[in-house]
């Protein structure tokens, strides 16, 4: 399973936004922590903005803040502002008028059923809660499940 | 068995095992929440998880701390530790979970697993599981947040006939 970059950005953007929602955030902390172009941050900050997931704050001490429903705002409402589940392209539909064609969709359906079920049960708090959970089991030196 | 606990309205609530007179306010709570009438249902689950092989099944129900308030019922959990399926090991399985409508966002279902869990561990078994269905969104948020992750099974089926 891939995400395209501008997913993943924004994903770790709501996550260091929302981990301190009293803070305004400088974006580029942000970029600078993640190695992201600020250019391409800017653009996946002003769709976030756009969606009501964040505000900027202007002035000095400025930057940005989570505004969203950190318990209701799941992965995939995140990932669906940038990419498309289970679209094709014309290489995807080579094919797919035949048995075997029609067969191989049904377990690519499968699979995007499962990827988006996943993305869409997990929230912006539970991977705030994934990530502090991650950082215990990293300390006490066990394994962690997540990260 | 009861929950004290510490957030929100939560710590108005009481975890406790079902008895026989929650029987129909369970089937009432399960009808509003699901729409399908499955009174016989309930009364055979009563029969089988609120009075046999209580150490590892676990029937509770949530209700409002204050005594007069006894006989409402916010919500109610049914699970059992299960073994050897397919090689697993013993586990805590849950296999229903429901919370009145006019309870959520209190804590209730977190009460409810918490104290079914905490049943689960006195019993000995450290993974507790359980299976939602994809669609079910509110479900499934509520387990993860709980902090539950992917398993290592994977549910199969297949049309009969």
């Amino acid at each position: 399973m891939r995400l395209q970059v501008s997913s993943r950005i924004a994903i770790y953007a709501l996550l260091e936004l929302a981990a301190k929602p009293d803070e305004q955030v400088s974006v580029a902390a942000i970029g600078e922590k993640y190695r992201i172009s600020s250019h391409h941050l800017a653009k996946v900050m002003k769709v976030l903005s756009r969606e009501g997931l964040v505000r900027s704050v202007r002035g000095a001490g400025g930057g940005s803040q989570f505004s969203g429903n950190a318990r209701r705002v799941t992965l995939l409402d995140v990932i669906e502002l940038f990419e498309h589940f289970g679209s094709e392209d014309a290489a995807d539909k080579a094919g797919e008028a035949t048995d075997e064609g029609r067969v191989l969709r049904h377990v690519l359906d499968e699979i995007d059923d499962i990827s988006r079920a996943t993305f869409g049960s997990i929230t912006i708090a539970t991977m705030l809660k994934l990530m502090e959970r991650h950082r215990t089991d990293h300390r006490r030196g066990a394994p962690g499940r997540a990260g | 068995m009861c929950a004290a606990r510490t957030k929100g309205q939560a710590d108005t609530l009481r975890i406790r095992r079902v008895r026989a007179e929650d029987i129909p306010l369970v089937a009432a709570l399960d009808k509003r929440v699901t729409g399908v009438a499955k009174a016989p249902y309930w009364r055979d689950i009563f029969a089988r998880y609120g009075r046999r092989r209580l150490r590892e099944r676990f029937f509770l129900v949530a209700a409002p701390a204050a005594r007069e308030a006894d006989r409402a019922l916010l919500g109610f959990i049914v699970g059992e530790v299960r073994a050897w399926e397919f090689g697993s090991a013993p586990c805590g399985w849950i296999f229903a979970l429901s919370v009145d409508q006019g309870a959520r966002l209190r804590g209730v279902g977190e009460a409810l697993l918490e104290a079914i869990s905490a049943e689960f561990a006195k019993s000995g078994v450290t993974k507790v599981r359980t299976m939602v269905a994809r669609s079910d969104r509110l479900p499934m948020l509520f387990f993860r947040g709980a902090g539950m992750v992917a398993g290592p099974y994977i549910q199969l089926e297949m049309d009969l006939g």
